[in-house]
């Protein structure tokens, strides 16, 4: 699955959230997540087909923080590299 | 799109129809931070009681509302969730007290479901959820005025009739509204109408759903929170931010012990005042000495450090109320995840400064169960505020008092914020150990919502502390109380001559010495040894009974507990007293709840005797090094 992903983002340059620079906006395409995890983000609005926008980082870089919804959540880079975004 | 139930086409009404029956017993639920505890706190006032399920790992409030007519409703506060899928231990909870499935609690009649009125959108799906189980439900929408102030607005109508359940619009921290929360406890809610609802498994449809109910309840979303993203902007500044991070710590530090000293002050003045009192208004013998020396010397001198666990409380409801936590957290996830821990593990191990307890129980939010047991092995390294008194007493006997570092920091201050220092590496060090050993997993991942900054408020803040206040009393008044009677018994057999005995021949003594060969080499005497064995129900029990013995001994009865101490250890037995405290698991309530929380007494056994080995091998090498 980690090999599938990786070959698919290259072919197609998928952008994740992890890239997404600070004070820019996307929409979200797909999370590319364990079950558990993928529906827990979606709860709190990380919805494929939804936008996101990139806010700020904590000290350091990483947490990233995000705007979904008019909330904001943190996440570890880690997380965001799963989650594909596109520009709206 | 799919749907569980259909539609039944009644007529719209945002009032309860008058079948409905008043409710007895109502739960209280919603998201973190949507403001269920205020608008509890409104609700309730002060009556509030603690109830702690068997066989379960949380503490609730339940509090007793008193509304007009002389009717009364108990209200139930639960754990804050963002869905009704049992997967975490808060959800598991709340979807078993819903389903009349929590021992010990008959199911709600009621439910007052609360949600943030600046992000409804997102949290209708809960509400989705809720309305499935066909309780009467009252819809509250609390943060009325920041709505308002954020330029957002909704149609409460409209969102009744499309949820089939009455909604309010509230301001539970301004009290705004509230009144409509009893009116509709007064005169009963009814069953939620029939109306479509998604399939709350369908996370889209839901969303879509949600979209589709905010649309025609005329929805707009407030502008984001401006002081939010301004506060932000320095508080998560790449220096500032940690920066200011370490100056509110210190601040934190330094008034505990400045700002609380008039106050420690005079509570000691009035304990010894009604103590003399005491013993004028009582004949000599056996009763004046159980009152005077056993009771009041030892309550006494737990009870003076009230005004610095307040203290401690007050900075630490502040810093949560205001959302300041979250961003900490934020702040410390990087060197969480470098000892295999995750940010979210900082909030229990923040909250277990004050409490292990409390921080224990906290530890629910964390989903991944081995970094739990590893958060909930490592909390009590933390310093809570137990400690806090034996550590004033003896930073106050054998360090004087100097500036430290200019003006912002006091020798004193400084040794206390070291042996903060000292529990904190411990912890950092076995979580270190637990997670690359026994507790080895995946790194979990570290998803926090941060809040809006919101203003603290009095009543919330206050009600916290008097909360706080009584259960330390309380303590004061059972388990102190209890010991300092025992240990005034102890110490009193057996009668020479029908006189008491001088204290190393009574019953007490013997035991303090026959442990005194063990902690000779930590610098101890068989007096320190009784308080070492009467503080393993409770830290801070030590300084009471080192109070009772030092209040039936003849030699120091007029010196302070203080002078005393300085006569009976050298500084490096008193370093190496105050080491052993920082490291050792003296404490019943903490062990209970281990076992309670981790399902079996294998853990806190490990706690235990991992805890007591680390604290006198280093107590030894402590009193060594210093003689």
């Amino acid at each position: 699955m980690q090999l599938s992903f990786k070959a698919a983002s290259r072919k197609r340059q998928a952008a994740t959230l992890a890239d997404l620079p600070a004070g820019s906006e996307a929409v979200i395409d797909r999370l590319d997540l364990p079950e558990d995890l993928a529906s827990r983000l979606m709860e709190l609005g990380f919805i494929p087909g939804h936008p996101v926008a990139a806010a700020r980082n904590a000290p350091g870089g990483d947490p990233r923080v995000f705007r979904v919804e008019g909330a904001e959540i943190a996440l570890r880079r880690e997380t965001a590299r799963h989650i594909l975004i596109r520009k709206n | 799109m799919s749907s569980c139930h259909g539609s039944i086409g009644t007529a719209g009404l945002a009032k309860p129809p008058q079948v409905a029956a008043p409710q007895k017993l109502v739960a209280l639920i919603g998201p973190p931070n949507s403001g269920k505890t205020t608008l509890f706190n409104r609700l309730t006032g002060l009556r509030q009681k603690v109830a702690n399920f068997p066989g379960v790992t949380v503490e609730h409030h339940i509090g007793r509302a008193h509304l007009p007519g002389r009717h009364n409703v108990d209200i139930i506060d639960l754990p804050g969730i963002y869905s009704l899928n049992p997967r975490s231990e808060d959800e598991q909870v709340t979807y078993d007290v819903l389903h009349g499935r929590m021992p010990g609690l008959r199911r709600p009649d009621g439910v007052i479901l609360v949600l943030d009125s600046t992000s409804l959108q997102r949290h209708l799906p809960l509400a989705a959820a809720v309305l499935t189980l066909r309780l009467p439900t009252l819809v509250v929408l609390n943060m009325a005025d920041e709505l308002r102030e954020r330029g957002g607005g909704v149609d409460t109508e409209a969102l009744a009739n499309q949820l089939g359940a009455p909604v309010v619009l509230i301001s539970a921290a301004t009290g705004e509204g509230v009144k409509s929360v009893a009116q509709f406890l007064t005169g009963g809610i009814a069953v939620p109408r029939l109306v479509e609802l998604p399939v709350i498994q369908d996370v889209p449809a839901c969303r879509q759903w949600a979209r589709e109910v905010s649309r025609s309840a005329r929805y707009t979303h407030p502008a984001p929170p401006v002081w939010t993203q301004r506060l932000d902007a320095l508080f998560l500044h790449p220096l500032w931010g940690p920066l200011i991070f370490a100056v509110v710590v210190a601040a934190v530090f330094q008034s505990i012990f400045t700002w609380a000293r008039p106050l420690m002050d005079a509570v000691q003045a009035a304990i010894t005042a009604s103590g003399e009192m005491l013993r004028a208004a009582l004949p000599p013998g056996w009763l004046q000495s159980l009152a005077v020396d056993g009771v009041w010397s030892g309550v006494g001198a737990v009870v003076v450090f009230l005004p610095q666990i307040l203290l401690l409380f007050l900075f630490i409801s502040v810093l949560e109320d205001s959302g300041y936590l979250a961003r900490a957290a934020l702040i410390a996830d990087r060197t969480m995840a470098r000892v295999g821990l995750q940010g979210k593990s900082f909030i229990p191990l923040l909250s277990a400064y004050a409490c292990a307890v409390p921080a224990i129980m906290a530890t629910r939010t964390i989903e991944n169960r081995r970094d739990r047991i590893a958060t909930i092995l490592i909390a009590p390294f933390m310093t809570c505020s137990a400690r806090l008194p034996v550590y004033t007493l003896i930073i106050a006997a054998f360090i004087p008092e100097r500036p430290f570092l200019g003006p912002f920091l006091g020798t004193r201050a400084a040794a206390l914020l070291g042996l903060y220092l000292l529990g904190f590496l411990a912890a950092i060090a076995t979580a270190k150990i637990l997670k690359s050993s026994i507790l080895k997993s995946e790194r979990a991942p570290f998803v926090l919502e941060l809040p809006p900054y919101r203003m603290p408020t009095l009543s919330s803040v206050g009600l916290r502390l008097l909360d706080r206040a009584l259960a330390f009393l309380k303590r004061a008044g059972t388990v102190i109380l209890g010991i300092s009677i025992l240990l005034w018994i102890l110490a009193s057999v057996p009668p020479a001559d029908g006189q008491p005995p001088p204290i190393q021949h009574s019953l007490a003594g013997t035991l303090g010495r026959a442990i005194e060969p063990l902690i000779e080499p930590l610098g101890f005497n068989w007096k320190i040894g009784i308080g070492l064995i009467t503080s393993l129900a409770a830290r801070e029990v030590i300084v009471g009974t080192l109070g009772t013995i030092y209040g039936m001994d003849p030699d120091h009865n007029s010196a302070g507990l203080q002078q005393a101490l300085q006569k009976e250890l050298t500084f490096g037995g008193a370093v190496a007293l105050l080491v052993f405290f920082a490291f050792a698991m003296q404490c019943m309530s903490t062990l209970a709840v281990v076992r309670r929380e981790t399902g079996s007494w294998k853990w806190p056994a490990i706690q235990f005797l991992y805890m007591g080995a680390l604290a006198y091998a280093s107590a030894w090498a402590v009193h060594r090094l210093l003689g």
